[in-house]
């Protein structure tokens, strides 16, 4: 499957995702990759980070999100990759990789990627150990990074 | 009219439903807000704390004051954590 916006709860090999991304854009002379790993809390016990997310509110919003990025930075291609479910210490839980003709456009652009989709996709993230489960907060920094953005690129 | 209301993360663990169908007389978003509100401590304890809450009207992020004509499915959940 090579579709550009994908939302799923499988695992993802991210070497196969990028090496495919990368092929199928001809004429870009740069690829810049992104991948988010599931953390593990300061006090090493995460059991399972649980991904809600928003059936049809999410594919749409991630699809918005990359017409954005292709338009602004004039990409080749750009694809954002998201897992739901349950997920385990160090899973890749996403990917957002970026094409362009040279690497400023693909690293900004992969940049801005995340800082949208992290706070402008529905996903929510629940930390359970064994004795507590609790929701991950939104960081005012996050909503913060998208300021930069709402000037012309 | 008739809306399809979804909760999403701890607003949804709070009111109890992932999922329901209102007849509401409210024009807006917040309007809404309030007559859930009304309905029961539950409800009263979820929207208690609106700079916490977002809403989507038919899956678009909107701002409270966002009207409901022609809306069928308005969402809430907490401000999100993608990434």
């Amino acid at each position: 499957m090579t579709l550009p916006v994908r939302v799923q709860s499988a695992p993802f090999d991210m070497g196969a995702e990028l090496n495919r991304f990368a092929a199928r854009v001809p004429g870009a002379g740069a690829v810049v990759s992104f991948s988010g790993l599931t953390r593990d809390l300061a006090s090493g016990d995460l059991q399972v980070m649980e991904i809600e997310h928003y059936p049809g509110m999410t594919e749409a919003a991630l699809a918005a999100i990359r017409d954005e990025a292709i338009a602004r930075f004039c990409l080749t291609d750009a694809m954002i990759l998201h897992r739901f479910g349950p997920l385990r210490p160090a899973d890749p839980i996403m990917m957002v990789a970026t094409a362009a003709r040279h690497r400023a456009d693909a690293f900004a652009a992969a940049e801005f990627l995340m800082d949208y989709l992290k706070s402008r996709a529905p996903f929510w993230k629940k930390e359970i150990t064994a004795t507590r489960a609790t929701w991950v907060e939104a960081l005012s920094e996050d909503e913060a990074a998208l300021a930069r953005w709402s000037k012309p690129a | 009219m008739k809306l399809d209301i979804r909760y999403f993360a701890w607003l949804r663990e709070r009111v109890g439903t992932a999922a329901e169908q209102v007849e509401t007389k409210a024009t807006t978003v917040a309007g809404l807000i309030d007559e859930l509100r009304a309905r029961d401590e539950g409800y009263a304890y979820a929207f208690s704390d609106l700079a916490s809450i977002r809403a989507a009207v038919d899956q678009s992020l909107v701002a409270f004051d966002a009207p409901l004509a022609g809306a069928r499915e308005v969402a809430f959940f907490p401000p999100m954590t993608g990434g």
